[in-house]
């Protein structure tokens, strides 16, 4: 029955898709009766499946039943399982056209079951008859009513196609069990005995069922049979059948659930053999292969090799581990540590107020804080915390840590995963870095103050110089004017014009003349300014007025370098008393310590580009025959015969009575810009454009002694004190930086350099800074001139 | 003869460190051996001084042993016992595949158990070593002994680890050596002081086991050093103990042996036998005598200062030890338990909870001698005059404090005053130090603070007031002057006033040319330093500034409720 069931369930619930279908047409009736109604014709449709059983019942037990009988069952079920059809048919139709596909699978699958249903049925039904025929002695009795009772129910069969007033002719369909809408296109539904169509019956449409259902009093009991198309009206019998499966109880009537057990197998032990032979020896004898096995397991046993229950549960209670006093003492070893080197994993850090559940209110991360940290969160390790700090206003509030257990595994990773080495932690203040150095206070008299500011230039001035006595101030500048100034009241006392722009400009160190060198575009002039001493001015004209006579032959490389010129009437009123003429751009001159001789530079001039001049003979000589790269400056040591040359990275000292290279300092640093000389000669400060100063102590070594980062830009100005132990430096960065530079007699001591003061006074312009920067020959006072055209001088 | 020619790395640091993979190769083990051996020795890899030279110029990042380690392992026994495991696995594994269940049972009832006594005694050559070392191994076996029985995590090794972390709990408190606690978002943290070694543990806050993500955690190895943890824990247990002339292991109250399968099943009731065990003290006599000693004065290098600093130290720590004593706690129903009848048990006070609810309450909540009843909901229907009614962070916080802080503040229903670690460092400069606790240190300031406040207030208005009066004093003989004398008159030469800050200016800028004279080789590490100072400066004017936004924005507040209040 269980096979049936499914199918049986299916078509319980298209009947009741049928019965409201029903029921919405339905208007006059009782909804008592709707409800009676709505069973009814389920159990009309599981009533199909029951006929099915009875008939099969039939075939199997009705040997002599006659023809007409079997046949008319045949008939019955025939029908029976067209209606069905038909009545799938129906509901087809009525639902979606969506839903036809999956009901053509369903009515597959009915098939099938179909199929199945009736053969299980039928092996049941034989079953019980065999039992039945085990049973029952007097079976031939019952069999006769139970034939009895089919014959009765063919009658009732009869009796309904007596009142089936659709069709009398024999109308079964031969298709035979295939999904009916098949036939959906067709007119027909299939064919008959004859082969000839079975046509569709037409279908009322839904007024014509109203008036059926109004009218017809059977209407609730009609079925649609699927294979043939025809109404078919149920039997009380049947509707009985269908009310008892529905009901779950047993579909025949006459079967009794409750009739006596009968014992077939008892327990009692028969007095009597059943069989005829005795019992086997082995039976008697005990088996030689189990008492085999039960000596290997007491050997085993005595072995030790199975322990009893007992014993595994000692064993396994001794699992614990067992502690015992490991060590005797606190803190003495029985033995070392024979790991080696030990660096033991530093400890956690301890949490600090941010951690708390209720921290106080600053350690709350405010938005921006919140921003940052969701910021970083691909990127947690540059996080200031690990955690968001949280506040919880009392302690059951406080929810788990979401990251305990990862944290603790993290810890333990880094326990055996991450690299140790001992790191030394340095513990010193930063102040401690700084070099101690006496204080500037006791380092008095430097420049502080801003005293005097001269004020005349229009454009930047590049350089300054001043007279041996400190009294005249000298300044060239990019307005092509040379100007004289009193030091002491800041007045400009003359202006002299050149043809084109200063670029360095020098007083005569001999106290007994009074010129200046002055560089301006590719000429080099010595001027007689006229201020001062009169006697003095009126000396030097003389002695520049009488041209010496020499008959040194002077060789081309010089005539082509530099040509000594008497200077136009123009020029002579301005001042100049000689000109001259060198073959490229003049870039810087400078005195020798006495005053006859003067150096100047061409850095475009190769292997010509340092030329020193004798005003007395008024001869030039070239001293290098080859060049040893773009000369940047150059310095005539105070008291030796020695000229220090600037190229672009070095410094070289030669000896000019030997003609020979001394010593070449190495500066480490990318351009060279300036350099001054400390007057007692043994030290040199250098000043490049890379920010660095460099103070070489030519009796230590060719490196530079101090490299002194002041400036935060370019170096372009250094001086030296003559008396005071004070040098200054100024850079593109505004600022002149004024400090102590003691060298000592003792050569055991180094110099002590010691910054001093920072003045920024000067104004930038075009990146332009400082240019020049002078000290007053006699007091501790420094002039600078700067890029914004003044000349400022700063006294103590 | 010419000499052999040196091979590259056969000395030096490329001497010295073994790759990873060298290692498993001269071991002959498996990766996973490896790190298991590693982990129960102690082994960690170690960062050479000049990598490239010690990976003998191989490219990239290794990872590297020390070669004496390597050796170390090479002769440890325990070596053979994992590979003992390699041979059973694969025993079991076969007989599990052939169905061989006879075999397959006497196999596993022969498996091999790892004996670590003897690296315990190799890593911790003393005993001080080991409780130097303690604090991973009890935050560790605190966490697991809430774990259930999960993969990778056997369930004998979580109820070891209960057992282990309870009897270490009962040794504090019998030792009194808890010193420091505090409630941490991410659990409790406890700090004892054992053999003059500080001890620092976490117990997580009581929830249920959060599955992690296999990704995210990985038990096994947890699970090995929890291993070697609850070894390690049981032996400094047993000296402990034996120290304080215990018996080890000792017997607790309701941990009956019987009722051990039952603690399993259902761990609120574990929870609540472990927390009545803890009220339950293992000294017969708890009214042991401390041993005082008195610290002589020696006049040793240190100087009378630390002598004096010590003994205040030692007063201050035997008041401590005391401080709840005489004292009776109830835990309300909502208070973990836990940590609080530790601490409170660690510092001599007598505690008690509803006896309904779990087993081992000593007294009941109509008890007349309760002084405290610790509570953590807004309020209480039935309240008794004879006790306070505090949060339980009073507790935590006079712990932290050493004194029994006044309950004003702690009153059930209170906005509690913020929690305060007290790990931090008070010696450390350039920290932030909340108000709070200045505070601590000096109660008096906060009020000298707020007098100040209101002496300045009154300050500036006389000040006001006296510079209005002077200067109308000055200006009326001048003006009549004036106009005595007309055109011819001598004023008043001003009197050159330094600028106050103009010399700190000056100062300033030399340092700054000064610091222009650091060493090339100084230069960067004087930068960094400055930069971090001026970084932790910064910090803490950020977080006083967000105090004092806190602080105005309360203040505000404040007034509106009071008007709100009137009204």
């Amino acid at each position: 029955m269980g096979k049936q069931q499914k199918p049986l369930k299916r078509k319980l619930s298209e009947a009741t898709f049928k019965g409201e279908k029903s029921k919405e047409s339905e208007s006059s009736q009782d909804s008592e009766e709707e409800d009676l109604l709505k069973d009814q014709i389920i159990e009309d449709e599981s009533s199909d499946s029951e006929a099915e059983i009875d008939e099969s019942d039939l075939d199997s037990s009705d040997n002599e039943d006659n023809e007409f009988a079997e046949e008319e069952s045949e008939e019955d079920s025939d029908d029976l399982s067209s209606a069905d059809n038909s009545e799938d048919e129906n509901d087809s139709d009525a639902e979606d056209e969506d839903e036809e596909d999956s009901d053509n699978s369903e009515d597959e699958n009915k098939i099938g079951q179909e199929s199945g249903g009736p053969i299980s049925s039928e092996s049941n039904t034989k079953q019980i008859e065999n039992e039945d025929e085990l049973q029952n002695s007097s079976h031939s009795q019952k069999h006769k009513s139970k034939a009895k009772k089919s014959h009765e129910k063919q009658v009732t069969s009869v009796d309904e196609y007596a009142e089936d007033t659709s069709d009398e002719e024999d109308i079964r369909n031969t298709v035979g069990n295939i999904p009916k809408n098949w036939y959906d296109d067709y007119k027909h539904l299939g064919y008959d005995w004859d082969g000839k169509q079975i046509v569709k019956p037409e279908t009322g449409d839904h007024l014509d069922e109203f008036l059926k259902r109004m009218e017809d009093p059977n209407f609730w009991r009609t079925v649609k049979d699927p294979q043939t198309g025809q109404n078919v009206i149920l039997s009380d019998e049947d509707i009985t059948l269908i009310k008892r499966i529905k009901a779950q109880k047993i579909p025949d009537v006459s079967f009794d659930e409750y009739a006596p057990w009968i014992e077939w197998f008892t327990s009692q032990v028969e007095k009597m053999p059943i069989r005829n032979f005795p019992e086997h020896k082995r039976s008697f004898l005990p088996s030689k292969s189990e008492a085999r096995k039960v000596s290997k397991m007491v050997h085993a046993l005595k072995m030790g090799w199975i322990k009893s229950r007992e014993e595994q549960k000692k064993i396994r209670a001794k699992k614990e581990p067992e502690f015992y006093m490991l060590w005797n003492t606190d803190d003495q070893a029985d033995e070392m540590r024979r790991i080696h080197k030990h660096i033991s994993a530093p400890k956690r850090l301890l949490p600090g107020h941010a951690e708390s559940y209720n921290p106080p209110p600053e350690y709350l991360f405010d938005a921006k804080e919140m921003k940052d940290w969701n910021k970083q969160k691909n990127t947690p390790w540059k996080r200031k915390l690990h955690f968001v700090p949280q506040k919880f206003d009392s302690l059951r509030k406080v929810p788990a840590y979401p990251r305990f257990i990862k944290e603790r595994f993290l810890r333990c990773l880094d326990l055996y995963l991450c690299p140790r080495a001992i790191k030394m932690k340095l513990n010193i203040e930063p102040e401690s870095l700084v070099p101690k150095l006496p204080s500037p206070r006791d380092l008095q008299p430097f420049p502080t103050v801003l005293a005097i500011e001269y004020k005349g230039h229009t454009d930047m001035v590049r350089t300054i110089s001043t007279d041996k006595n400190g009294q005249y101030l000298l300044s060239g500048s990019d307005d092509c004017t040379i100007k004289i100034w009193e030091v002491n009241t800041g007045r400009c006392l003359k202006t002299i014009k050149t043809d084109s722009i200063v670029r360095c400009v020098e007083w005569c160190p001999n106290s007994a003349l009074s010129l200046i060198l002055v560089a301006t575009g590719n000429e080099v002039l010595l001027i007689n300014p006229a201020v001062g001493d009169f006697l003095v001015t009126n000396k030097t004209d003389e002695v520049l007025k009488e041209v010496p006579h020499s008959d040194v032959i002077i060789s081309d490389r010089i005539k082509t370098t530099v040509q000594w010129c008497e200077p136009e009437q123009e020029l002579f009123d301005r001042g100049v008393r000689a000109q001259l003429k060198h073959f490229k751009m003049v870039t810087q001159v400078t005195w020798h310590g006495k005053g006859d001789y003067f150096g100047s530079v061409m850095p475009d001039g190769q292997s010509r580009s340092v030329l020193i001049s004798q005003i007395s003979k008024r001869r030039s000589q070239l001293p290098f025959a080859k060049s040893k790269g773009l000369v940047q400056c150059i310095l005539f040591h105070p008291t030796k015969p020695f000229l220090f040359v600037a190229t672009q990275r070095h410094v070289r000292i030669y000896d000019l009575i030997k003609q020979s290279q001394v010593k070449k300092l190495l500066t480490n640093s990318k351009w060279i810009s300036t350099m001054a000389v400390h007057p007692g000669g043994d030290n040199l400060l250098v000043g490049t454009y890379d920010r660095k100063m460099l103070w070489f102590d030519l009796d230590l070594s060719t490196k530079p002694y101090q490299t002194l980062r002041l400036h935060g830009t370019a170096v372009r100005g250094v001086a030296f004190h003559k008396r005071y132990p004070l040098f200054a430096s100024g850079s593109d960065d505004r600022s002149l930086i004024i400090s102590h530079g003691m060298v000592y007699n003792d050569l055991l001591q180094n110099p002590l350099i010691v910054p001093l003061k920072r003045l920024e006074d000067h104004k930038s312009f075009n990146d332009f800074g400082i240019f020049g920067v002078h000290f007053h020959p006699l007091q501790p006072w420094v002039f600078s001139s700067g890029a914004d055209g003044t000349i400022k001088l700063y006294s103590n | 003869m010419v000499s052999k020619r040196k091979k590259k790395y056969s000395t030096g640091e490329g001497a010295q460190f073994m790759t990873r993979k060298a290692a498993l190769k001269k071991l002959q083990l498996s990766l996973n051996d490896f790190r298991r051996l590693c982990i129960l020795k102690g082994i960690y890899p170690r960062e050479p001084r000049n990598r490239k030279r010690a990976q003998k110029g191989q490219s990239g990042i290794k990872t590297l042993y020390h070669v004496k380690d390597i050796q170390f392992l090479l002769h440890e026994p325990i070596i053979w016992r994992l590979r003992d495991y390699k041979i059973f696995n694969k025993k079991v594994g076969r007989a599990r595949a052939l169905k061989d269940f006879e075999n397959l049972k006497r196999y596993l009832n022969s498996h091999p158990t790892l004996k670590l006594d003897h690296i315990v005694k190799e890593r911790y050559p003393t005993f001080i070593d080991a409780l130097r070392d303690l604090d991973d191994c009890l935050t560790l076996c605190f966490l697991f002994s809430t774990f259930p029985s999960i993969a990778h995590v056997p369930r004998d090794q979580s109820a070891l680890c209960q057992r282990l972390t309870m009897e270490f709990l009962h040794i504090v408190i019998e030792a009194k050596a808890l010193r420091k606690v505090f409630i941490s978002i991410k659990g409790y943290y406890f700090q004892a002081e054992l053999k003059g070694q500080t001890i620092t543990w976490i117990i997580p806050h009581h929830f249920s086991f959060e599955p992690q993500q296999k990704s995210e955690v990985d038990f096994k190895i947890m699970s090995t050093f929890v291993e070697f943890y609850t070894i390690l824990l049981g032996f400094v247990n047993f000296r402990l103990y034996h120290g304080l002339n215990l018996h080890y292991p000792p017997k607790f109250v309701s941990m009956s042996p019987n009722s051990n399968e039952k603690l399993l099943v259902d761990e609120d009731i574990f929870v609540a036998e472990r927390v009545n065990a803890l009220n339950v003290s293992l000294l017969k006599t708890s009214d042991a005598v401390d041993e005082e000693i008195e610290i002589d004065n020696f006049n040793s290098e240190d100087g009378p200062e630390n002598i004096e600093d010590a003994k205040k130290e030692a007063e201050n720590i035997k008041k401590l030890k005391t401080l709840f004593k005489g004292l009776k706690f109830y835990l309300n129903r909502e208070v973990p338990r836990e940590p609080l009848v530790f601490i409170i048990r660690c510092f001599g006070g007598e505690v008690s909870w509803d006896k309904t609810l779990f087993v081992g309450a000593t007294f009941d909540e109509n008890d007349e001698s309760i002084t405290h009843h610790i509570v953590d909901r807004p309020s209480v229907s039935k309240q008794y005059i004879s006790r306070y009614y505090v949060q339980p962070q009073w507790v935590f916080d006079s712990v932290n404090a050493r004194d029994l802080l006044p309950v004003n503040k702690y009153f059930m229903g209170e906005v509690l005053p913020p929690h305060l670690s007290p790990f931090i460092d008070k010696d450390r400069d350039q920290q932030y130090i909340p108000p709070e606790e200045r505070a601590l240190y000096d109660p008096s300031i906060l009020e000298e603070q707020h007098k100040k406040d209101a002496m300045e207030m009154e300050d500036q208005d006389e000040d006001e007031d006296s510079d209005d009066d002077a200067k109308e004093e000055n200006e009326s003989p001048e003006t009549e002057n004036t106009k005595k004398k007309g055109k011819l008159s001598v004023t008043t030469g001003e009197v050159y006033k330094e600028i106050p800050w103009e010399k700190d200016r000056q100062e300033k800028q030399a340092y700054r040319l000064r610091e222009k004279m650091i060493k090339k080789k100084h230069r960067k590490l004087y930068k960094s330093m400055m930069e971090g100072r001026k970084d932790r400066a910064k910090e803490i004017w950020l977080l006083r500034k967000k105090r004092r936004l806190h602080d105005e924005k309360k203040a505000g507040e404040k007034p509106i409720k009071k008007k709100q209040k009137a009204k």
